[in-house]
């Protein structure tokens, strides 16, 4: 299921069963003026998976997103989004999708409940044409922490509790597809593991398949199910985490003392230095520590070597590590 | 999908009502709201000495109905405009996007905040005048039936042109330039001073526009018949005013839809994002 691709090969990918894909892009393309943005985007996302979209910026993220909420139109491609192509999406696709926007100073005057209540009604015709319904209000002030603030105005809210808000509002209709660009960007450490926790509820009970974009890769390590990264306009990496750091050739960092003395060492192959270690030393062995690469370490990684115009080369040599 | 489109609707009558709710209790909001409506009932009872040129009738009496044609007018165009640019830039109008039928329940929330708010201007001005002024509305119901189609008219055909510009605009800081003709427009519509002492070129450019038809059609409704000697042609021309009112409202009803979805198809969190940016370099 999880392959690293060359950025222009759309063919050789594995892709999940039909029945079962939420969101597929193949190829996608977009141009603005003689400027490429996207070269050829393909990914593909299964009914409940977290799926983290990862770059630096100006990789063509937020295109990407936008074209898929149906927002932009794109220049080249094929892209189905719950089974529809979102340029001709139609009310009933959008009751569907849930997005988060960034907030800035808007429904200022409006009270939180009032105003989640009112967006829910737009939802409840599409109740019966696949979409699941609204949320009741008062459980949704309540799974995003707000209940306290209920009958606040939205104005008067602090920045993490507006963006908690925000996360209602695109949740507010039961969405099959969230697209979350950048949720917990001011959120306290607590905040942030309250919405984490969320994400885990919405992909767990409500099947809800979701698509995170973050500069936080310690959080996308945590909620994303699989891992894309988006460079120069296309997809140079796609697997999880775990796969991400073990295919690319980073190496571990291997902790322990031996007769009180600390020491630390640095290898590709872990598993046999530690081997080798015990068998040299056995019990005089403590406090042993092995870290394997973290994504970040990873995403740094590889974006350097695209960067360095070397990302079709690296990606090969995945490629050839998978089979 | 027609049960979506009829809920739709109804949610924007709710939402509608609701930011009327906002507004009216909100004090900033209610002072730079009543502070104009306010200034121009002082100025109507500063003109009560004075009389219409050639007549005994009170110039205040006179004035007030024309102020009345004039706030169907600025309510729906200014207030209208003003939402819809100051909207887009924040973000409101994205989030409709991002709602199934919202900007449909966006568009009728907006009608019903901004027409409420002119009943509500009207009422504020109406009132106090029926108490200061003598000779307003002695017509019974026939005057209040007149002043009910030209209120309706006017709205109808003075809201889609607020949507028109605002929609054109995308920055709320430009709505000076939409001010100052407006202002213009007023000055040669005969609401303080009468159209027909300006120069003939004038005269026609105001007929033109809805602002002195509204003046017009409100003096029709509100003031005795024998004011229509001072009027253009010397009569309160009714089917003109019916004709002028109703081609803008068609007008403005056929461009609106087609200007607002091409408005509406260019919004996206990173043009809402690009705005915020220049707003903000703005405000530091």
């Amino acid at each position: 299921m999880t392959v690293i691709e060359e950025p222009d090969s759309a063919t050789r990918r594995i892709r999940p069963p039909e029945d079962d894909t939420v969101l597929d892009v193949r190829d996608l393309q977009m141009r603005y003026g003689s400027t490429d943005v996207l070269t050829g985007v393909t990914f593909a996302a299964r009914r409940g998976e977290v799926l983290g979209l990862l770059g630096p910026n100006g990789a063509g993220k937020t295109t990407t997103i936008e074209i898929l909420e149906g927002f932009r139109m794109r220049s080249a491609g094929e892209v189905s989004v719950l089974g529809i192509d979102p340029a001709q999406g139609d009310e009933a696709w959008r009751a569907r999708l849930g997005v988060v926007l960034q907030s800035w100073r808007d429904h200022g005057k409006w009270r939180v409940r009032e105003l989640l209540a009112h967006l829910g009604t737009y939802y409840t015709p599409y109740a019966t044409g696949g979409a699941r319904g609204p949320w009741d209000p008062d459980e949704l002030v309540s799974a995003v922490g707000l209940t306290e603030h209920a009958h606040k105005r939205v104005g008067r809210l602090s920045g993490g509790q507006r963006r908690r808000l925000d996360v209602a509002i695109g949740i507010v209709g039961r969405p099959e597809l969230l697209f979350l660009d950048e949720p917990t960007v001011g959120f306290d450490p607590e905040a942030r593991r309250e919405f984490h926790d969320l994400v885990h509820r919405l992909s767990d009970d409500e099947d809800t398949t979701i698509l995170l974009t973050t500069h936080d890769l310690d959080e996308a390590e945590k909620l994303a199910d699989r891992i894309v990264i988006l460079a120069g306009g296309a997809i140079i990496a796609d697997g999880s985490a775990d796969e991400l750091s073990r295919r690319m050739s980073t190496e571990a960092e291997i902790k322990w003392t031996r007769d009180g003395q600390r020491f630390v060492h640095s290898t590709l192959d872990s598993t046999k230095f530690v081997h080798d270690l015990f068998r040299q030393y056995g019990e005089a062995i403590g406090d042993l520590e092995v870290r394997r690469a973290s994504l970040e370490d990873t995403y740094v990684a590889m974006v350097r070597e695209h960067e360095a115009g070397r990302g079709t080369a690296a990606v090969r040599k995945f490629e050839g590590a998978t089979r | 999908m027609r049960s979506g489109k009829a809920n739709a609707m109804r949610a924007g009558w709710s939402r509608g009502i609701i930011e009327l709710r906002h507004m009216l209790s909100t004090p900033q909001d209610l002072w730079t709201f009543f502070f104009f409506t306010a200034i121009l009932l002082a100025v109507t009872i500063f003109m009560r000495g004075s009389t219409v040129e050639g007549t005994s009738f009170s110039l205040g009496s006179m004035t007030l109905p024309s102020i009345l044609g004039m706030s169907i007018a600025s309510g729906g165009l200014t207030n209208l405009t003003q939402m819809l640019t100051v909207e887009r830039e924040d973000g409101t109008l994205l989030r409709a996007k991002a709602v199934p039928d919202g900007m449909l329940g966006y568009l009728v929330g907006k009608v019903v905040l901004v027409s409420g708010l002119t009943l509500v201007n009207i009422a504020a001005l109406l009132i106090p005048g029926l108490f200061l002024f003598s000779g307003i509305a002695t017509g019974g119901v026939g005057s209040w039936l007149t002043f009910a189609w030209v209120l309706a008219l006017g709205l109808a055909a003075c809201l889609p042109l607020g949507a028109i510009l605002g929609s054109m605009f995308s920055n709320p800081r430009m709505m000076g330039l939409i001010m100052f003709p407006i202002m213009g427009a007023v000055g040669i519509s005969g609401i303080f001073y009468p159209t027909s002492a300006l120069p003939e070129w004038l005269q026609g450019i105001a007929q033109v526009l809805p602002i002195y038809w509204l003046g017009l059609g409100m003096r029709s409704a509100l003031l005795p018949d024998g004011l229509s000697a001072v009027e253009i042609g010397h009569s309160w021309r009714h089917l003109e005013t019916l004709g002028v009112l109703g081609l803008w409202a068609a007008f403005g009803l056929t461009v609106a839809p087609i200007v607002l979805r091409r408005m509406a198809r260019r919004e996206s969190g990173s043009s809402v994002a690009a705005r915020r940016e220049k707003a903000m370099q703005r405000v530091t």
